[in-house]
């Protein structure tokens, strides 16, 4: 290569693309993304949109940003700071340098920083750079006039040119980073296959971004080159985010039962690719419905479980509350149903799409009565798909609703995910009733094993009864205000909850064996807690991890576990609602907290910092 | 003919008021039942909640007493996960046009192949007597002392602007004529909207009292039938005809108007101009209209859904979750 820029071979590097939100940000991280993944490299990104579809050119609240964080090996989150930050106005200048490391470099569109540019992103001088008091490198790039140059003789108009200037930049990040073009290059031609004129405008730009690195070496001091460890990696992948990971569990499940797969949904951000993606697969037999509110959302998947089918909804915090009364008449009837709450920014409509841990007491005690309800919570995009599946799983053989929490953060950022083998996963029996059990059998009739009552679902034959919203005998199935039975079926749906816990996998403690402090968090956390744990051993401090996704019922040996450790901090991402959690059932357990509620995902640098401190405190 | 009896359709006692036009009703849909001999076991009564709503109990099907207001939506999922089960929706007028307004007008206009029936008594019963989205202006009750300052729904206007294909309608205690509609309910496919005029003994007593009775309803509705001139009256004598854009009563003999003049119910008449002029008509000018309103056949959200499916099952060559994954892009690290 004919540059004398320094190539310097690393583990790891974060990107952050930044721009307006019509600037094409996520598609160049996209890709960017993914090319490194194809060639072994461990990768975790995280899309940063602004609410606004639209909001009007350049100005500050408009700028969208895409972090991939990529690593010779695993990668846990998608990295606090970034190596390279690229910002394509100076609205994305002014919004991103912050998330740029002191020894970074950031790469500017020089031609979109006129006097009127500047003004629109509110600069008061003609100095950006040195306003914004910026120490690390910046590279001046001209990325709108080279896309303008390099597509002159192509024929579009000058709107459908400026479209391509992320490829650019784009082109410029992958000199940098020495990867290989041709993938990007197939994957745009995949991606605009019904366009292919399209396809290779942006691929002209993405050579040139490339090249014009290449010939001019852009003023930058270092290239970069990332082994992968291949070896421990073997095996097929694809790029997956936490909402299609999620949509993908309920699929997966519903052909390990042999349900139909019916999803009752509501259009709500950031949860609505997950109807977008169970909307694609009609070819499954999966039935999605776009009802004409977020109770109809639920009340339709009630309808449907009622009728037989692996049932779903999917939310976020405002839907969740508009759907609790739906999920009570499930939790009293039996029915499995799968309520997926993609929690954002709250309370009321809050921050819809940033990223918060806050619905967590809602799902466990948001509805009225005594309503023990299944809580699982994903830890990371892939997860996702195991715990969709795992969450049917419980609620089919259960005959429970069960939550599913995810967050912004996970179901939006994507990760690379190793095909499961989905004939390795376990079965999902639904406890229908059979033949045997006419006589004598009533609604509420249980399964001594575990307390689950038997499915009749309509349609079969000797079966006919009644359930509903009011309490039932548990004897005859018929409507009852006697109030030991009242009493004595509050236990039992209670006890049937519990008694889940019985087959969940224990707690596992990840890190330090004999750790000073033990860190316990739950879900979308889980990498950036982590990745906390083992800085802090490399530091020498004896730390470990015990991370939750069973919330209710608790694993079985958590108290087993969390008596262990003398100090244990629970690090949320709310105000504490696990910890108090955790406290009422285990009573007296002290417990250090840290707790974030800013919509961003916890910073690895300041998760070491704070537990420092409560470790020598 | 059906194997079934009404008996067939019967469970338990039912615990309405005596003399609550509900008994009437119950009485009207076993028969109903026993008529079109569906299946005990491929039934499903789904109610929401109210008086009205207890019904599911009654029934020797597969029932569903759900929360208040959202039948229709939890019916809709039944049905579209399970078309095979023939499925009826009971509500009340606080159930299925206050807080279920939305689910209502949206089950109708998606045409989704439910038995819809709306047993207006105009009050809330259950919660001991406050006035209903379909009580009168002014009307006195518990929450409106000094009567209501609102106008009325008035349900076949509420299922005509949500683009309804079927309205009905019937007196709970008229056995004969409220088997009629529920059966031609039953038979339509698609959302079938049945409002059954029902009388509340303790707090509403006498809201419909001039069609409440035989002698009533003589004088005082009209049967309409499909195909057939719209008479009316003790004797027949009197028929209505198109005047201007409405409607009016005509007395046989008088003017020169023969049998020949009067208006013939068309409910198969895609427009709902007349359907609607119809089923507005109010005493004491014209008389109340029974019966069938309006039968328009059109394609079912259900039968939309699973046409789909099958269509795109031919056309997408993936079917098991194994193939869906191959339909990304996948790399191999070897």
């Amino acid at each position: 290569m004919a540059n004398t820029a320094k190539t310097q071979k690393v583990d790891q590097i974060v990107v952050r693309f930044s721009g307006d939100s019509g600037d094409g940000m996520q598609l160049a991280g996209n890709i960017f993304s993914t090319i490194s993944a194809t060639v072994g490299n461990d990768i975790c990104t995280f899309p940063d949109y602004p609410a606004d579809i639209r909001a009007p050119q350049g100005v500050l609240t408009g700028v969208s940003g895409f972090q991939v964080h990529i690593g010779a090996d695993k990668v846990f989150t998608p990295g606090d700071e970034c190596d390279i930050l690229v910002a394509m106005n100076p609205a994305a200048l002014k919004t991103q340098y912050k998330h740029c490391k002191p020894t970074g470099a950031i790469i500017i569109d020089i031609d979109s920083f006129t006097e009127k540019d500047l003004a629109k992103a509110e600069f008061k001088t003609t100095d950006p750079i040195a306003e914004l008091g910026i120490t690390c490198e910046v590279v001046p790039c001209p990325i709108t006039s080279l896309c303008q140059a390099t597509l002159a003789d192509s024929g579009m108009d000058n709107k459908s040119i400026l479209r391509c200037k992320n490829m650019l930049a784009l082109g410029l990040v992958c000199w940098i980073y020495d990867r290989d073009l041709a993938l990007a290059e197939n994957m745009l031609r995949a991606k605009f296959a019904k366009k292919p004129e399209i396809a290779e405008a942006n691929i002209k730009v993405l050579r040139a971004g490339y090249d014009m690195g290449h010939n001019t070496h852009t003023s930058i001091s270092h290239t970069y080159s990332i082994e992968s460890n291949r070896e421990k990696k073997r095996g097929k992948y694809m790029d997956i985010n936490g909402n299609k990971a999620t949509a993908y569990g309920l699929i997966a499940a519903a052909e390990k039962a042999g349900m139909r797969l019916f999803l009752g949904s509501y259009p709500i951000t950031p949860a609505t690719d997950i109807l977008h993606e169970l909307a694609k697969h009609k070819s499954m037999g999966v039935i999605t419905m776009q009802a004409e509110d977020e109770i109809a959302g639920c009340a339709s998947a009630v309808g449907a479980a009622y009728a037989g089918a692996l049932a779903c909804t999917s939310t976020s915090g405002p839907g969740i509350c508009l759907k609790s009364e739906a999920i009570n008449l499930a939790v009293i009837t039996e029915l499995p149903l799968v309520i997926i709450d993609v929690q954002r920014g709250g309370p009321s409509t809050g921050l819809p799409t940033k990223s918060e841990q806050t619905d967590l007491l809602q799902a466990l005690y948001g509805r009225n009565g005594e309503s023990p309800i299944p809580v699982i919570a994903a830890t990371s995009p892939t997860d996702c798909f195991d715990a969709a599946f795992n969450a049917c799983k419980i609620a089919v053989e259960r005959m429970t609703p069960v939550i599913l929490l995810t967050d912004a953060f996970i179901a939006n950022g994507s990760a690379a995910w190793k095909l499961p083998d989905i004939s390795q996963y376990p079965s999902i029996t639904p406890p229908y009733v059979n033949e045997n059990m006419k006589e004598g059998w009533s609604p509420y009739k249980r399964n001594p094993e575990n307390d689950v009552r038997y499915w009749a679902v309509p349609g079969t034959p000797g079966f006919t009864h009644r359930i509903g919203g009011l309490e039932k005998s548990a004897a005859t199935g018929a409507i009852s205000n006697d109030p030991a039975n009242h009493h004595s079926m509050v236990e039992t749906r209670a006890r049937k909850v519990a008694r889940i816990a019985e087959s969940l996998p224990p707690l596992q403690v990840e890190g330090c064996e004999d750790a000073d402090l033990l860190i316990v968090g739950f879900g979308g956390t889980y990498g950036h807690l982590c990745e906390a744990m083992q800085q802090m051993n490399a530091e020498g401090k004896k730390v470990a991890l015990a991370h939750f996704r069973y919330i209710n019922p608790l694993p079985a040996n958590t108290a087993d576990v969390l008596r262990r450790y003398d100090r244990i901090v629970v690090a949320e991402q709310n105000m504490g609602q696990f910890a108090g959690y955790l406290r009422t059932k285990l009573n007296g357990i002290e417990l250090h907290q840290y707790n974030e509620v800013k919509g961003q995902p916890f910073v690895v640098a300041d998760l070491v910092k704070e537990f420092t401190k409560i470790m020598e405190g | 003919m059906s194997d079934y009896t009404a008996q067939d359709y019967k469970f338990g006692q039912p615990r309405w008021c005596p003399g609550c036009g509900d008994h009437s009703f119950l009485g009207a849909l076993h028969k109903a039942m026993s008529e079109l001999g569906v299946a005990p076991h491929d039934i499903a009564v789904i109610s929401g909640i109210g008086c009205s709503s207890r019904l599911p109990y009654y029934m020797n099907t597969y029932g569903f007493h759900t929360i208040h207001g959202r039948s229709a939506a939890i019916a809709t999922g039944a049905k579209v996960a399970n078309p095979n089960l023939t499925v009826w929706q009971i509500s009340g007028d606080g159930d299925g046009l206050a807080i279920g307004g939305n689910h209502f007008i949206h089950a109708v206009r998606r045409n989704i192949d439910l038995n819809m029936i709306l047993l207006n008594n105009r009050i809330y019963g259950l919660t001991k007597g406050q006035y209903s989205p379909t009580s009168v202006r002014g009307f006195v009750s518990k929450s409106s002392p000094y009567g209501t300052v609102e106008d009325p729904f008035r349900p076949a206007e509420l299922c005509f602007g949500a683009r309804g294909n079927f309205f009905a309608r019937c007196v709970a205690t008229d056995m004969q004529a409220a088997v009629g509609c529920l059966k031609a309910a039953a038979q339509h496919k698609g959302a079938s909207v049945v409002e059954v005029l029902q009388n509340c003994v303790i707090f509403n007593n006498g809201t419909h009292e001039s069609v409440y009775t035989k002698e009533g309803r003589a004088k005082n509705a009209i049967y309409l039938e499909h195909g057939k001139p719209m008479l009316f009256g003790e004797n027949k004598e009197y028929g209505l005809m198109q005047e201007g854009f409405g409607l009016k009563v005509v007395k046989l003999g008088e003017n020169g108007i023969t049998e020949s003049d009067i208006l013939v119910h068309d409910a198969h008449c895609k427009d709902t101009t007349l359907h609607l002029k119809l089923a507005l008509m109010e005493g004491p000018d014209y008389p109340i209209a029974l019966g069938v309103i309006r039968d328009v056949e059109a394609m079912t959200y259900n039968d939309a859904v699973h046409a789909q499916i099958e269509e795109v099952k031919t056309a997408k060559p993936y079917h098991t979750f194994d193939e869906l994954l191959a339909t990304n892009e996948i790399w191999e690290i070897k």
